[in-house]
């Protein structure tokens, strides 16, 4: 029956509809219909301390369930705060939903009080975004958002809403009103593959003598990296990934080669540069990947949602739009079975990394840890199925390197952002999705302090977040870069003055502990896995400790 | 690969910041545009956008790729040169004493051109045609002094039967 109610109300229903449990957001006037109607729903508000961090959430849960998570902020400040977080989202093309408030229709426009422009601003940065003006239109727009950010090629979308039309009343009659998808005359992403491309692909694989899979983050989209490990275990080919593709394939896998680019594995980036099919899979190779790519002749099959990506970086000699788990169904269903066994061997045979240039090994002085090392230990101790967030910097190459998942287990990060701050906002979205899964955080002291006041949000809503810190007292990133590239002028990359991290932690009523002897990591890291509240571990690692190889 | 000027039709909804949508993504991504011309269509809820943009084929391929993914973006179409029937309306306003207005009458016939106001000093032309006659036209009154010129930007339809709806 339709009902007369608040365009806040339905709004609330809308989310509800799309099986919304949980919004992450910072309230504030404009957006308050919203928050007062959200206190009759079972939809869940985590109250974050940032609203950039109510987005990474947000982004964390989308990744690991797959589907759009929310968050939301206030008109003017809170919107604009939350830019960051809609941009990493984007540029990792991650479906979340963004609710703003805005000033009262009439207002906009005149520089009112906390007016900002958001759609305007985030422009560059979502996949779509509505200024909702005619109340009456809210749930079809919601319905068109939650649509729009999870298919084709993910990405966030923001819903612009002016506190008064939030106020008026509009008629919705609920699921039946809402089961439809209105036309959007403008978005018909692909699905399946072209047929012949299709064909293409298979005899490539076919002919090719050393062909080679490059996983990325694309196949995290319904799971579609199940269908790829069978695709290479049937053809015997191997499978290099992108940083956003960790976690595609076991590291284990007897097919897997590791990470590639400028911080990748040396046989990853030497399967690259002699393979003679290069099957890109969800992968944007961005320029950072490319890198390892030279200019010489290659077959490159590109699978990929978003035609804009393929030949956009590198020339694509088959390439197929198509959504990945799709087009991969149909490549399974007519691959038949082959060995590439010389091929393989070869890889094998050279995978052991020669010996590390001793300029290039990590320093460990006196009470600090091989931060390499460090991550193994992590590797072996903790659950198959934990879920590791890393930040950005040294910290995260040293994880993307060394850590090593299975069958279950799942890395993220923001391989194409690259924002610092983003782990345990993530981390609390994926723990807030899978409470019962180990979800831990890894930042460096630079990236942590971006984001500490978060470790109330995770008191507060008991989330169990594990996070651990490496501290060389450097943004050690930057520093590595100024060594190399500078001379070693160090400006600017020295974090003087941090606090104590658990002394800190303890503050926020959070245990933890320091880790200053590879001997004690064992000890460190079981307890950290074993505390059923949130935990932070400070590792300490060499200000001179390098992350090249 | 050479550089060259492409005519783009684009079909978009037809509402508030659409344009700036468009014209948002030719600045962040450097694609050059020579004109922009918009207008609505036979169907009131879609404009008609006529872009000239310079680049090469990947370029080209980038700028409707891109505009693809804007979701305010139904139909994109570059038409080529032998198939592309393309106009551009320019006003033009030259210094024109009562003694020079038969011979300025006179170029405008020549060059089909109209005459759409005239004062004590001045005469405004109005001319419709392809970018080059309108260039060549321009340079025809420069004697006379032009004071002020407006154009359009190019809009443009394919020639033959064929549309962009269907
Ligand atoms: C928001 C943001 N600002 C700046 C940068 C540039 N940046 C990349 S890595 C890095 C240093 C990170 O330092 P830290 O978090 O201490 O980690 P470490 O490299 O020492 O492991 C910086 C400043 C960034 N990626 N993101």
């Amino acid at each position: 029956m339709t009902e007369k109610m608040t365009a806040a109300k339905a709004l609330v229903k809308c989310l509800e509809l799309e099986n919304v449990s949980t919004v992450f957001g910072y309230p504030g006037a404009a957006i308050c219909p919203f928050y007062d109607e959200l206190t009759h729903s079972q939809t869940e508000h985590i109250l974050v301390r940032h609203e950039a961090n109510a987005g990474h959430a947000a982004s964390g849960m989308a990744r690991i369930t797959g589907r759009a998570a929310v968050c939301c902020a206030t008109s003017g400040p809170g919107a604009v705060n939350l830019i960051t977080a809609i941009a990493t989202a984007y540029m990792d093309s991650i479906p979340i939903v963004a609710i703003t408030g805005q000033v009262c229709t009439d207002q906009i426009g005149k520089d009112v009080f906390q007016e900002a422009d958001i759609t305007g601003a985030a422009e560059p940065f979502v996949k779509h975004s509505y200024l909702i003006k005619d109340a009456q239109s809210l749930p079809e727009t919601v319905k068109k958002a939650f649509h729009i950010a999870s298919t084709g090629r993910p990405g966030p979308v923001l819903l612009d809403i002016p506190f008064d039309v939030l106020l008026e009343e509009i008629r919705f009659s609920g699921a039946a009103d809402y089961a439809k998808l209105p036309e959007i005359r403008g978005y018909k992403p692909n699905t399946a593959g072209n047929k012949l491309q299709i064909k293409r692909v298979i005899e490539a694989i076919q002919e090719a003598e050393k062909p080679l899979i490059c996983a990325g983050g694309g196949l995290f989209n319904r799971y579609a990296f199940t269908l790829m490990r069978e695709i290479a275990e049937r053809a015997d080919i191997p499978v290099v990934n992108t940083m956003m593709g960790i976690s595609s394939i076991p590291g284990e896998h007897p097919l897997s080669y590791g990470m590639i680019g400028m911080h990748g594995k040396p046989i990853a980036n030497r399967a690259i540069n002699e393979c003679d099919l290069l099957i890109l899979l969800g992968a944007r190779v961005n320029d950072r990947a490319v890198l390892a790519l030279n200019q010489r002749e290659l077959k490159v099959i590109h699978v990929d949602i978003d035609p804009a990506e393929i030949g956009k970086n590198l020339p694509a000699t088959i390439p197929v739009v198509g959504d990945i788990y799709t087009v991969l169904e149909q490549i399974t269903e007519l691959l038949p079975e082959k060995k590439h066994t010389e091929w393989n061997k070869y890889l094998r045979d050279n995978a052991e990394s020669p010996p590390v240039n001793p300029q290039y090994q990590p320093q460990i002085s006196e009470k600090t840890i091989n931060p390499k090392n460090f991550i193994k230990i992590l590797n072996r101790l903790m659950p198959d199925d934990t879920v590791i967030v890393s930040d950005v910097g040294q910290n995260q190459i040293w994880t993307a390197n060394n850590i090593s998942l299975g069958e279950s287990g799942r890395f993220m990060t923001t391989g194409g952002m690259g924002t610092m701050g983003y782990s345990v906002p993530a981390a609390i979205g994926v723990k807030k999705a899978e409470p019962l899964r180990e979800v831990i955080a890894i930042c460096g002291d630079g990236s942590f302090q971006m984001q500490m006041m978060e470790l109330a949000t995770a008191v507060q809503h008991n989330i169990n977040v594990k996070i651990i810190i490496m501290v060389n007292n450097r943004l050690g990133m930057v520093r590595e870069l100024q060594t190399n590239r500078y001379s070693d002028n160090l400006t600017a990359v020295f974090l003087d003055g941090s606090p104590d991290f658990i002394k800190l932690a303890a503050a926020y009523g959070i245990n933890g502990d320091y880790l200053t002897d590879e001997k004690n990591a064992d000890k460190a890291l079981i307890t950290l896995l074993a505390s059923k509240k949130p935990y932070v571990l400070q590792v300490s690692v060499d200000e001179r400790a390098v992350s090249l190889i | 690969m050479t550089s060259r000027f492409h005519t783009i039709s684009v079909l978009v909804e037809n509402h508030a910041g659409v344009l700036s949508r468009i014209s948002g993504l030719f600045a962040r991504r450097g694609f050059n545009i020579h004109s922009l011309a918009v207008g609505v269509t036979e169907n009131e809820a879609i404009s008609r956008i006529t872009i000239v943009a310079e680049g090469d084929n990947y370029i080209l391929e980038q700028i409707e790729k891109q505009l693809h993914k804007l979701i305010d973006v139904i139909k994109i179409r570059s038409v080529k040169g032998a198939e592309l029937l393309s106009r551009e309306l320019m006003l033009i306003k030259v210094s024109c004493s009562p003694d020079k207005r038969a011979e300025l009458v006179a170029i405008a016939e020549i060059n089909g051109a109209k005459i759409s106001d005239v004062s004590q000093t001045t005469m405004t032309l109005e001319l419709s045609a392809n970018e080059m006659r309108l260039s060549a036209f321009e340079e025809l009154l420069k004697p006379y002094g032009i004071k002020e010129i407006a154009r359009t930007g190019v809009i443009a339809l394919q020639k033959g039967a064929n549309s962009l709806n269907s």
